[in-house]
């Protein structure tokens, strides 16, 4: 009889998902699933709304990721109505985008996946979170809620709401900033400045050393890449080309509005989430020795396909992981190291974008006519590239949505990730919380 | 002495347990009154066994239940039942947990055109069979609110609630109260606009273009929406989006309001009230585009919003 064993849910993730694991009559593992098990339908629901609607309705697909969801929309809606937004609209769009940057990546290396690392793999689960931090670390957490909530509070300050915003509209933003606004934000720029800087340094003296076996074992696969980068090949949030990696190294860029050329979705019976595969190097294969069609999205995707980083301190930290790493990096785990160098850019990124003259500028919406037309918007979410491609009709309503997530890209490789870890860990039917939860591990490195 | 409570997310985005970590500072300081038996973006505790061994679902007892979005599939209205029975007092918390939220948009639509669109017409998508795996549970008839499937204690509305309402919903049941609610009043109550009850008329405006405003000035040197053309849905929606004090969340920004903390008292008609606020500034209300689903937007549980009989065909 073979056993299978349940994990549900999964936990310090953002979705819904559950873990099956199958073992053998002698304790050994036969199959894994990784079961996506909601489903909203947007894509159907949002047929029939105004395009302009669209960057409002959309944001809730994701309460951690609202802004990338808002904005990849917002760019869809710029496309269907064919209109360009101001540069200052441009600017203030990706303010709020790395703003929101800092917010959630010290959400998810803090509060997320430190517990694995800081109170350690194999502690008690009643311990093992951010509330064991609390108490192991009071100054340490008291600064981490202070800090991602300064993240929220300066989006809110400027933009009415930092979960599920209003802000950007087809052909640009809905108010300009004034001087005094920009003046408040540079203090608590700085101060996430700083901690991100703190963040990288605390991480590399105490985490990344201490496991380093963990990551050179824990979720190992060889697979592809997908990310942003801008035109000189540098590592990009907000708008650029995009360039899909095979695990050679070796790579090809195209426009958003060829996404169809490069990826298909396969759909599994036991999953709700869908499997994109990269299509011109064949068929969907889930195979943890020959995988075909595999890639990862979010920051360890970027972090392998760009050439280099947008700002000066993320940049020196770029250098110091690929030399160490190598180029593509595939040990799972370094997920997290790539996640706080793109802190880093972000947190630069609010810096420099604050301090730009033209950030106050007057000029903030384009002129915009409902018409017939196609969109496809594109940004680079916390967790991966996300695609939000639109059709609307000679009234400016919506007629066909496309979506195509930041998580979703990875739900192969978080399959192969967890196979490949339960094969590691669990041997002749031994196993106990500890070995569960770094299979556990291995999804939450890509923050699904 | 820390009280139970227990914490999920149904048919929800985590924007609700977003906003909780958003009460900021005094968190730190409210979690030691809090003893979490379950939540699962923060703590590993499992539903099914520590290492996955049970077959059924076991919900630990609490004195709290907290919980965010609607239902939407038989596994969702399943940990519903459980967690009810296990619970003293129920929180829902969020507009999707009170009003079904942004999701019961679906509801407009059959559960099989929505399946038919994301499995087999989508251009990415292999045209593939809907999954039916015991593991993928199935979708219900309907995206409910909580009170459609179990009685509900303590509303939180709110897309997301604001932090001030769910710090003062928790402290007043620590100091052993078993009822809270935000007062019925509407958005228009706490917003400062210009006022004078009137419009040129015309149509219902779209979001094309900005509202016209010196930035260098309040929000109460800016005219109403609604008697500037446009569509705020402020005149039928609960307040307290920007919390115990400030100006309405999406106003802030300039744009209008679209709902999203829901009626302001129950029963109330809001697609119906709305129409007659926009008539009694003089604008054409009939006008609207969209104006089912958008004057439903939050709020499509309850049978709100349903699927229309096919038109006959000529």
């Amino acid at each position: 009889m073979s056993t299978v064993i349940n994990l549900q849910p999964i936990t310090r993730i953002e979705g819904h998902t559950k873990v099956a694991i199958t073992l053998d009559d002698a304790g050994n593992v036969i199959d894994t699933k990784v079961h996506g098990q909601n489903l909203r339908g947007f894509e159907k629901f949002c047929e029939g709304r105004p395009v302009e609607e669209m960057p409002r309705i959309v944001c809730h697909i994701c309460g951690i990721c609202p802004w990338a969801h808002h904005l990849a929309s917002s760019k869809a809606t710029d496309g269907c109505f064919g209109v360009t937004p101001p540069p200052t609209a441009v600017k203030l769009r990706r303010l709020m985008q790395s703003i929101a940057y800092v917010s959630d990546k010290i959400l998810h290396f803090y509060f997320l996946a430190a517990p694995d690392f800081v109170i350690g793999p194999d502690a008690d689960y009643s311990v093992r979170n951010v509330v064991g931090i609390i108490k192991a670390a009071p100054d340490i957490a008291k600064q981490v809620v202070h800090m991602r909530h300064l993240g929220a509070q300066m989006l809110e300050g400027f933009a009415g709401r930092a979960i599920h915003p209003t802000f950007s509209v087809p052909g640009g933003v809905s108010k300009p900033m004034i001087e005094t606004e920009r003046q408040k934000m540079l203090g608590p720029a700085q101060e996430l400045l700083e901690f991100s800087k703190f963040s990288m340094k605390f991480a590399k003296e105490n985490v990344f050393p201490k496991y380093m076996d963990t990551i050179k074992s824990l979720g190992v696969i060889e697979v592809g890449y997908l990310g942003t980068v801008r035109e000189d090949g540098a590592l990009e949030f907000y708008d650029g080309k995009l360039r899909m990696m095979k695990s050679d190294g070796s790579y090809e860029d195209f426009s958003y509005d060829r996404y169809l050329d490069y990826i298909g979705e396969s759909v599994l019976p036991w999953s709700y989430q869908k499997f994109p595969y990269a299509k011109k190097w064949g068929k969907l294969n889930l195979s943890l020795e020959n995988p075909v069609g595999v890639y990862r999205t979010n920051c360890l995707a970027r972090i392998n396909v760009a050439d280099k980083m947008a700002t000066p301190l993320a940049q020196a930290e770029f250098e110091e992981f690929r030399a160490a790493f190598g180029r593509p990096a595939h040990y799972t785990l370094l997920y997290h190291y790539a996640r706080l160098i793109e802190l880093l850019q972000a947190a630069e990124t609010v810096v420099q974008l604050l301090n730009d003259p033209e950030i106050t500028g007057a000029n903030i919406r384009a002129q915009v006519t409902a018409k017939a037309g196609r969109g496809v918007g594109c940004v680079e979410a916390p967790r991966g590239t996300l695609i939000h491609d639109y059709e609307c009709d000679n009234e400016g309503l919506i007629t066909k949505v496309n979506l195509i997530v930041g998580t979703t890209h990875n739900n192969a490789a978080m399959n192969l990730s967890v196979n490949q870890t339960a094969k590691t860990f669990i041997k002749e039917g031994k196993y106990d919380q500890g070995i569960l939860n770094r299979v556990e591990m291995a999804i939450r490195a890509y923050d699904p | 002495m820390a009280v139970n409570v227990f914490e999920d997310w149904l048919n929800a985005c985590s924007g609700c347990e977003i906003s909780i970590l958003n009460i900021g500072d005094p968190l730190v300081d409210l979690l030691n009154h809090l003893n979490f038996v379950h939540i699962t973006p923060l703590i590993d505790h499992k539903l099914f066994g520590q290492l996955g061994e049970k077959t059924e679902m076991d919900v630990p007892e609490s004195v709290v239940s907290i919980l965010s979005g609607g239902v939407r599939n038989d596994e969702q209205k399943h940990e519903l039942q459980e967690i009810r029975k296990k619970t003293k007092i129920l929180i829902a918390l969020g507009t999707c947990a009170c009003h079904g939220g942004i999701p019961a948009q679906a509801n407009m639509f059959k559960n099989e055109e929505v399946f038919e669109k994301v499995f087999r017409q989508s251009p990415s998508t292999e045209p593939s069979p809907d999954p039916v795996d015991p593991s993928v549970p199935k979708w219900t008839p309907t995206c409910a609110a909580l009170d459609e499937v179990v009685k509900v204690d303590i509303s939180i509305p709110g897309c997301p609630p604001h932090p001030d309402w769910i710090v003062e919903a928790i402290t007043a049941l620590l100091e052993g109260k078993t009822a809270w609610s935000l007062p019925e009043r509407s958005v228009c109550d706490t917003c400062p606009v210009i006022r004078e009850k009137k419009s040129g008329g015309g149509p219902v405006k779209r979001w094309l273009q900005n509202m016209e405003f010196n930035p260098e000035e309040g929000i109460d040197k800016m005219r109403c929406f609604n008697e500037v053309g446009y569509l705020c849905q402020g005149p039928v929606t609960l307040a307290g989006c920007s919390g115990k004090a400030g100006v309405p969340r999406c106003v802030q920004a300039r744009p209008p309001c679209r709902g999203c903390f829901g009626p302001i008292r129950k029963g109330a008609q809001p697609m119906v009230d709305m129409m007659g606020a926009l008539s009694s500034v003089g604008l054409d209300a009939k006008s609207m585009l969209d104006r089912r689903a958008m004057l439903n937007r939050y709020i499509g549980a309850h049978g709100m919003l349903k699927v229309l009989p096919a038109r006959p065909t000529k």
